[in-house]
């Protein structure tokens, strides 16, 4: 049971929701009103240009699972699942740049299909500026440039911002324009899931008939 | 040794002539559903800004004021006089511990038992400490356990089902289903539980694993599940092989037909 999702974007990686919420070993961990959602993150040692074993459990796996707890906390309509736990694993198979975003859309769609409630859809996507240029969704070369770099998860439909990360320091005039294009890149992932869960929700009531 | 690869393909669209045309209003979540501020919110929705949004990808469904969105997949949610089948995962003081494929965990008491020995025995301390040797941890029983979306089975007034091909099938609510051998003889005594741990014969296990094979071939193609359906795949999938019934082409022709005599006997 759960939802199964390969996200076709830089990174591509499957994510799923192995079981709706549960009680597990952790029920001292278990919150009294809201459910607890839990990510892992994962990437696969031919993801990146050289092959690479990366443990599990270190420190950017942790830290990328924080972000995307938290990006998902806010999308995922907790209150409704009291005393239970939300799990999202997410593997990336093949990284160019843009992981971040492409785990968020991925999980998306895993969460979807699972039939957890969402108040919308989480559409991530990067973006950076180099010479004096705002550049949405970066590749693994020009993130690799070291210009600042800027990681936004929006809700599309109310335009809330679920997650907004940078590093590096960025002149805060240029913030807006980077700020834009980050946004408009992630409306335009959003069409793109919109119409793919549409297609695939009709698909199904249909054979369903009635 | 001749061995057979399939390699992953892309998905054909489905040909829309598959279904009757329906006219429901499919959202996904984060549409609106409706900003009239008269209707109560149901599953599925959430209130904001003054308007009705939805939270899952599904169908709107609407009881005169109540609006709910019944999402395409979910876990099982009881209601009263449900018959479900589950497994044992746990044993405790007065009860097992029962995973049902839904939420959270169900329970089931020993006071709601039926006992060996008839109705109404008060139950003692012994068969507290008797517990394990009725139903204990991982306990197999002959038959055949299937999973599939609760949203699948259909609702109906019976679901133990005897079917004519000589096997015996039990259709949980919760999207459990059990498959077992139709047993010899009927039993009228005080509706005891007993194990039987018989082996069980080829022809036998033959039927159940074409009946298995047939329920996850109807569950891929997300037809509903209920005797008559699963007594036409059967019928349909007896010029194959056992092991040929979950190759896609097969697969499609199967259902196909099945789809076909349902369609005829409806109308």
């Amino acid at each position: 049971a759960g939802g199964r999702c390969s996200g076709s974007w830089r990174a591509m990686s499957p994510a799923y929701v192995p079981f709706l919420p549960q009680i597990r070993g952790s029920r001292a961990r278990a919150l009294p009103d809201r459910a607890l959602v839990n990510c892992q993150y994962s990437s696969a040692t031919f993801s990146t240009g050289e092959r690479k074993r990366r443990p599990h459990g270190d420190r950017k796996s942790c830290e990328m699972g924080l972000q995307l707890r938290q990006t998902f906390e806010a999308a995922i309509l907790t209150q409704l699942h009291p005393r239970s736990q939300i799990d999202i694993y997410v593997q990336v198979l093949q990284a160019d740049g843009g992981t971040y975003a492409a785990c968020v859309n991925a999980a998306t769609l895993a969460v979807l299909d699972a039939g957890v409630p969402m108040r919308d859809f989480v559409c991530a996507c990067s973006a950076g500026f180099v010479d004096s240029t705002a550049l949405a969704d970066l590749s693994h070369v020009e993130e690799a440039a070291g210009g600042p770099q800027l990681a936004l998860a929006l809700l599309p439909a109310s335009g809330q911002i679920a997650l907004l990360e940078m590093d590096a320091r960025l002149h805060e005039d240029h913030l807006e324009s980077v700020l834009e294009a980050a946004a408009r890149a992630a409306r335009d992932v959003h069409t793109l899931l919109d119409r793919v869960v549409r297609q695939h929700v009709r698909e199904a009531s249909v054979l369903l008939g009635d | 040794m001749a061995m057979e690869m399939r390699l992953p393909v892309a998905r054909k669209p489905l040909s829309e002539s598959v279904g009757r045309d329906t006219k429901k209003h499919l959202v996904v979540p984060g549409d609106t559903i409706t900003t009239d501020t008269g209707f109560m919110r149901g599953h599925g929705t959430y209130m904001g800004e003054e308007k009705l949004i939805a939270s899952v990808a599904g169908s709107v469904e609407r009881v005169n004021k109540l609006i709910c969105v019944k999402a395409l997949k979910t876990r099982y949610n009881g209601e009263v006089g449900d018959i479900v089948v589950g497994r044992i995962t746990e044993v405790q003081q007065k009860r097992w511990k029962v995973e049902t494929n839904s939420r959270l965990d169900s329970v089931l008491l020993l006071s709601s038992m039926n006992l060996p020995g008839g109705e109404l025995r008060r139950r003692s301390a012994e068969d507290e400490l008797a517990m394990r040797g009725f139903l204990q941890e991982v306990d197999l029983i002959s038959g055949v356990l299937v999973q599939v979306s609760p949203s699948l089975v259909k609702r109906q007034k019976t679901h133990f089902h005897d079917l004519p091909c000589g096997a015996s099938v039990i259709l949980g609510n919760n999207g459990f289903i059990w498959i077992y051998p139709t047993p010899e003889h009927k039993e009228e005594d005080a509706g005891g539980f007993t194990a039987n741990l018989e082996p069980v014969s080829l022809a036998d296990r033959e039927v159940i694993s074409r009946l298995r094979n047939c329920i996850v071939l109807l569950v891929t193609q997300r037809v509903m599940l209920y005797d008559t359906s699963i007594l036409y795949c059967y019928e349909a999938s007896l010029p194959h092989q056992i092991k040929d019934l979950l190759k896609p082409e097969i697969m499609e022709e199967v259902v196909m037909e099945t789809r076909q005599r349902l369609l005829e006997q409806e109308g």
